[in-house]
């Protein structure tokens, strides 16, 4: 596949991370977070971890969006859905995650509500169409990535006049979580070792990369904006560790192909003339954050969900023993979990991070345990290693 | 033995309660669909059961329901496929299929041209494979109650002298084959969902099995084990094996094949080939030494032409499957988790 294969190469990746164990200082430790879930799952997926050193450490950061979801707002979607007459639509993952109770929107489906998985919120408007006898929620989550999407319909929505059709809107925005993460206790007591981050690759195409410059000013942490392909991961790796070494620290762009410093100005209008800020949004992990998501504007305050169903903010009940909140501000590994394996897997999941492919404790599980297993022995017969 | 006909219209009609009922309005579609279309000796006996001998060796027998939407797909339709699958299923023990059951569940106002489509195609895959279906039965459920048609099929089959397959031999140092690229059906059922609304140049690769298999297991009959990688895909049907024999795997990314469509829409949808259902390939495991020897025997194949020795298997206590990536990473290939896709066999 043209585009992608590329920045598969495993001659070229061996390249790259040789050249990462040669300028890494053997007397020091690089804690690098990669902010986003996509990285998180591509790190897995491709083996990183195995060819860095052990004095580069990878930190899964909070951009998965179903993980950082509070459990309230979940619950809030499993209510709607059990309206009567009322057809709730929404993104894969988010029907696996478990709220208040382990009720999630599966189990609220097996119980006879309409709740429907959709690949483009524009299907919404067609089920819509389709119901008018019905009301349709588009349950919308994610960051600024799957907000120009949302916003579109809702734009549609109005331009139709369509009286059945709404969203509950749930979008956050990254660089407020990226705050959020440096003004935890933990970050405050040192707690949390982070020395750079590795910027998101999708979102940034969206927002640009201006967004990222405070990091480097007010908190002394480089920022790579890397692509979701291997190659993209393993080259921010090595620029970030370049800035460390040489006392730099700056936003830098790995992917130029697709990231400019002021991002999709069309993409952003769009989401200007829709939503506002929220003054306040609860975080899983992190809190409430101020300023760091989006609702809708007035001017289409009739398909907002919240207000046509005076929904009231619930709050959720958190299985104590989870360490999801932990994890998502960057402290702890999902090794730490005593749920994690047993009894709280993917098809099992307690906590939202082992719901999502993109969340640290799914790719942990789904990947990582083999790392445990050999402790970083590879046991392919060494004939075979490049067969 | 010519009855009165009822008016049964195969062209415009729709399935009714009454041909469910077990009076004459069922007899008739027996007759006029079903009967006509599996034509054999065995159903022209006009029995309840079919009575057969079966050739000297041991007897398999596999069960498969059949549920897939939508009813058609470029490839096949639930009818062939109903056919391939339980085949299949017998085959992989390394036995020779003889006959099938068919029992369908029909949804009131179902069309009986489509019914008809469905049958007729049921009746050239069984033909085709040489393998009669000789007894059925037929229930037809209320409007809403059913999804138009779904379809068990069961099998018998006999193995030959001296094969003794089974998902519990596989040791340490064998290879594992596979018999061509994999994803083919499910990227095909995906791409006709409504909602994702993209063309793939695809379809599904439903077919029988059994003269491929035949094939090999007479060159080499030491096959420890065969499994057709259906739900779940290879990875699934691969960690199955491993947890059975107690054994792990060590695969090579590289040397699978995929066709470049089912890579291009797996990318689009964040899937994961390896999880994606096939319908018409097979996974083998044998000792390394015949391990060429049956690859050869596979590509002289038409359905094997594009098979690959794809991987070792490995000692290892947690019974993990894993893989060395295109990338030069190695990264495990755990079991499906969760499942949203659409229903696809």
């Amino acid at each position: 596949m043209k585009y992608v294969d590329e920045f598969r190469d495993g001659d070229k990746a061996r390249a790259i991370a040789g050249q990462i164990r040669v300028e890494a200082d053997p007397a020091r430790t690089y804690h690098l977070m990669e902010f986003c879930g996509g990285h998180t799952h591509a790190i897995f997926r491709y083996g990183i971890p195995g060819l860095l050193p052990d004095n580069v450490k990878l930190i899964h950061g909070p951009g998965c969006p179903v993980c950082v979801l509070p459990i309230g707002r979940l619950d809030m979607a499993v209510e709607l859905a059990r309206r009567p007459d009322l057809i709730l639509c929404t993104y894969g993952d988010m029907l696996r995650v478990p709220g208040s109770g382990r009720v999630s929107l599966m189990k609220v489906r097996a119980e006879g509500t309409d709740v429907r998985m959709l690949y483009s919120p524009a299907d919404a408007i067609r089920i819509a169409q389709q119901n008018p006898d019905r009301q349709v929620v588009f349950f919308a989550i994610g960051f600024e990535t799957t907000t120009p999407p949302t916003a579109l319909v809702l734009e549609q929505a109005k331009k139709l006049g369509l009286t059945n059709f709404s969203v509950f809107c749930n979008h956050v925005l990254t660089p407020a979580a990226m705050h959020a993460i440096l003004n935890t206790p933990e970050a405050d007591s040192g707690a949390l070792q982070l020395d750079g981050f590795i910027g998101p690759a999708h979102v940034s195409t969206v927002i640009g990369s201006a967004p990222y410059e405070p990091f480097p000013e007010q908190y002394a942490k480089p920022v790579v904006i890397a692509g979701f392909e291997p190659l993209d991961v393993l080259q921010a790796i090595l620029m970030l560790i370049r800035q460390l070494n040489d006392g730099r620290c700056e936003v830098e762009n790995e992917f130029t192909r697709a990231v400019t410093r002021e991002g999709n100005a069309k993409a952003n209008a769009l989401v200007a003339r829709v939503f506002e800020l929220r003054k306040s949004f609860e975080w899983r992990g992190l809190g409430a954050i101020p300023e760091s998501a989006l609702q809708i504007r007035a001017d289409y305050a009739e398909f907002d969900a919240e207000k046509r169903f005076a929904l009231t903010q619930l709050e959720g009940r958190e299985n104590k023993a989870c360490e999801c909140p932990a994890i998502l501000r960057g402290v702890k590994n999902p090794r730490d979990c005593t749920l994690f394996g047993d009894p709280c897997t993917p098809d099992n999941p307690l906590g939202s991070c082992m719901v999502s492919s993109e969340g640290a404790c799914a790719a942990y599980y789904s990947y990582g345990r083999l790392s445990d297993s050999t402790k970083g022995e590879s046991r392919i017969p060494a004939q075979e290693v490049s067969a | 033995m010519s009855r009165p006909s009822l008016g049964l219209n195969l062209r415009t009609g729709r399935v009714e309660m009454v041909h469910g009922s077990g009076g004459r309005a069922m007899a008739e579609l027996i007759d006029r669909l079903f009967a006509q279309a599996f034509d054999n000796e065995w159903l022209a006996q006009g029995n309840d059961q079919a009575r057969f001998s079966l050739p000297p060796g041991r007897v398999v027998m596999a069960t498969d329901s059949h549920v897939v939407s939508p009813l058609f797909f470029p490839g096949g339709d639930i009818g062939s496929l109903s056919v391939h699958g339980t085949i299949n299923d017998i085959t992989m023990s390394g036995a020779r299929p003889c006959y099938l059951s068919a029992g369908f569940i029909l949804e009131e106002g179902f069309p009986l041209a489509d019914l008809k489509r469905i049958v007729d195609s049921m009746a050239a895959a069984s033909k085709a494979a040489g393998v009669p279906i000789v007894t059925g039965d037929t229930k037809v459920v209320e409007r809403g109650k059913g999804d138009g048609v779904f379809i068990n099929t069961t099998g018998i089959g006999v193995v030959p002298e001296g094969l003794d397959l089974s998902g519990d031999k596989a040791q340490p140092g064998d290879a594992i084959l596979l018999s061509g690229p994999i994803g083919d059906h499910g990227v095909t059922i995906l791409s006709l969902r409504e909602s994702l609304g993209f063309e793939a140049d695809i379809q599904s690769d439903s077919q029988a099995l059994h003269t491929l298999v035949a094939a090999m297991v007479e060159v080499v009959p030491q096959i420890r084990c065969m499994r057709d990688p259906t739900r779940g895909g290879l990875a699934n049907t691969l960690n199955e094996l491993a947890k059975q024999s107690g054994v792990g795997m060590q695969l090579f990314e590289k040397r699978i094949p995929v066709r470049e469509p089912v890579r291009a829409a797996c990318e689009f949808l964040g899937l994961d080939p390896l999880y994606v259902a096939n319908e018409g390939k097979l996974i083998a495991i044998c000792p390394q030494d015949r391990a060429e020897q049956l690859l050869e025997t596979m590509r002289v194949h038409p359905q094997g032409r594009e098979a690959a020795i794809i991987g070792r298997v490995i000692e290892d206590p947690h019974h993990f499957v894993q893989m060395e990536t295109v990338f030069g990473g190695n990264r495990m290939v755990d079991w499906l988790n969760g499942e949203l896709l659409p229903r696809i066999c």
